[in-house]
């Protein structure tokens, strides 16, 4: 495919094709900022794709006690899932496991959505009667009791249906040292976008994946025309110098937020250069035809 | 936006149910037609133009001048819009208020926010008995929205009050809180005797203390809440002082044990309520 170069990165003429998805955003507070973390960490664990963990999540920015509903440190979380259904299930369970249970913590609704998932009305059962259900003006909560005092948490979180998931920048290097560090500065360009979260490790993902698989009931396999190991032996989408690739994921909110962050990611890639970064920059799609949501490299340049 | 302005040309010969006057029954209505209004609650018709001096505006926002407590029902079932009393006001003043805000500034007689469902009663001076209580044979007092006292309040605040916040900025009468099924009631000053009686639900916080305090009620110990603090956040637009008690550490104690002994109240750091 046709390429331009800028400032000796190559560019592909080619777009990221990303989808449709449902999300949820929810503010956890704690005492401290340690602890606000640590719930949030524990909570956005084991949630890198949809195919196996139900959901995307990760953490979308640090907010300090001025910017959450009860004035402690906190993080704003992000959740994305298939369907409604589904979210409400993950929301769910993971509050309840990871956030329920970390000390001193408490979670609020980080969303006006124009429809709302079950957060504290869900969770109040562990109150086993004892629980508390308060509302003041348009906020309603509920107080669960718990060995260090209460927990509290909003009834009700905001869902959003204009999600999306999916935007992807693929980053290819000379070197897996280079490479990583390209994949770096562009996943912390976009950890700093607001409504966007990357959810693989630190942001990266290095198996990327193809639909379908030579084994019947795998719906996912590995992205072989991108295995440097594997140039000789497949139809490869690699000059012969490439030594590595690594793979953005973004979710957003909006699709306006994806291409926000695809943007910073881009940017930050170009910045470092291909000889401390990438050579190239790519982007995964189905064609087109899957998703509806088409983010161009060209149009994406800083 | 020019306010409709209602002012009372004189003290009226009888109890008047200003029920009518409430912003979305005058929406669209002449000058005319709002002063020929019925407000009467004997056999002697009594009109709006021959009680008020009307000044048209928009009727989102009307303001009542000059009121005085023969003035009953002012607000009842409101929706939305703003209703501005200067003077006092009788029984019943923000009956059923489901929306906008009613703005009292002078005394308010029994049964103030009765059954309130929803939006901001505020009384600048005291309020009656039975603050946001319900009528004989209701099951439920107030239901939902938040009702600010800056003076005193009589006995029973907050009977049967199933939702929404009360906040009495003054002393409290005796009983407050008395069969509240859940919502928040708080009192700055010293209360009346015997709060929460045969409370189920919900949460009082006295923050002068109270004259006697039911042994059917159990210490649960000085904690310093989040959802106070929360709480505190909450209301601190409405009540600055109410704010600034709920962040305290304040002692917890369960009851009304008598009955479902669900609820609490919250009083100072103390042995004694």
């Amino acid at each position: 495919m046709p390429a331009l170069t800028i400032k000796g990165v190559q560019i592909d003429d080619t777009f990221a094709e990303a989808f449709g998805m449902r999300a949820t955003a929810l503010i956890i507070t704690a005492d401290t900022a340690r602890w606000a973390r640590q719930a949030a960490v524990t909570m956005t664990g084991m949630a890198t794709s949809v195919i196996g963990c139900g959901c995307e999540a990760g953490i979308d920015r640090e907010l300090n006690s001025r910017q959450t509903p009860d004035g402690r440190p906190g993080i704003r979380v992000l959740l994305f899932a298939v369907s409604t259904a589904e979210l409400q299930k993950q929301v769910q369970t993971r509050v309840g496991q990871c956030v329920l249970t970390s000390p001193g913590s408490a979670c609020y609704s980080g969303l006006e959505g124009e429809e709302s998932l079950r957060l504290g009305d869900g969770l109040r059962y562990f109150g086993d009667g004892w629980q508390i259900s308060k509302r003041v003006g348009p906020k309603h909560f509920w107080r669960i009791p718990v060995m260090d005092g209460e927990f509290v948490c909003e009834a009700s979180a905001g869902l959003t249906k204009k999600a999306v998931g999916g935007g992807n920048l693929i980053i290819i290097g000379r070197t897996a040292q280079t490479t990583r560090a390209a994949a770096e500065a562009a996943a912390a360009a976009i950890a700093k976008v607001p409504d966007v979260i990357a959810p693989f490790p630190g942001g990266i993902v290095r198996s990327g994946s193809k639909v379908g698989s030579k084994y019947k009931g795998v719906p996912a396999s590995t992205n072989d025309a991108y295995c440097p190991t594997l140039r000789g032996v497949v139809k490869t989408a690699l000059e012969a110098d490439a030594a590595a690739v690594l793979e953005i994921v973004i979710d957003g909110l909006t699709s306006d937020a994806v291409a926000s962050a695809m943007r910073a990611g881009i940017a930050a890639l170009v910045k470092l250069g291909p000889k401390r970064g990438a050579m190239r920059i790519s982007a995964g799609n189905y064609g087109g035809k899957l998703g509806p949501h088409h983010y161009h490299l060209r149009r994406l340049l800083p | 936006m020019t306010r409709l302005t209602l002012a009372l040309r004189q003290r009226p010969s009888q109890r008047l149910d200003l029920s009518p006057l409430v912003p979305h029954l005058l929406a669209g209505k002449s000058a005319r037609e709002i002063e020929r209004i019925e407000l009467q609650t004997t056999r002697r018709r009594v009109a709006v133009g021959e009680v008020f001096r009307l000044r048209m505006g928009d009727a989102e926002q009307i303001c009542i001048e000059g009121s005085c407590e023969r003035l009953d029902y002012v607000g009842r079932e409101m929706t939305g819009g703003e209703l501005l009393v200067d003077g006092d006001v009788g029984i019943q003043a923000g009956r059923l208020l489901s929306g906008g805000r009613l703005a009292i500034r002078g005394n308010a007689g029994p049964w103030a926010a009765s059954g309130m469902k929803s939006g901001l009663l505020q009384i600048l001076g005291a309020a009656g008995d039975r603050l946001g209580g319900p009528l004989p044979g209701e099951m439920s007092g107030m239901r939902g929205g938040i009702v600010v006292v800056r003076g005193d309040a009589g006995e029973r605040a907050g009977d049967r009050m199933r939702r929404g916040t009360i906040i009495i900025e003054g002393h409290g009468g005796p009983y407050p809180g008395s069969r509240m099924i859940a919502g928040t009631l708080i009192v700055l000053r010293s209360a009346g005797a015997l709060p929460g009686f045969l409370l189920k639900r919900g949460t009082i916080v006295l923050g002068g203390g109270c004259d006697a305090l039911s042994p059917t009620f159990v210490d649960c110990g000085v904690h310093q809440l989040l959802a106070n603090r929360y709480m505190a956040a909450m209301i601190e637009p409405y009540s600055r002082p109410a704010a600034k008690l709920m962040r305290r550490p304040l002692r917890r104690l369960a009851g009304d044990m008598a009955v479902l002994g669900k609820g609490e109240i919250f009083v100072e750091n103390t042995t004694e309520a």
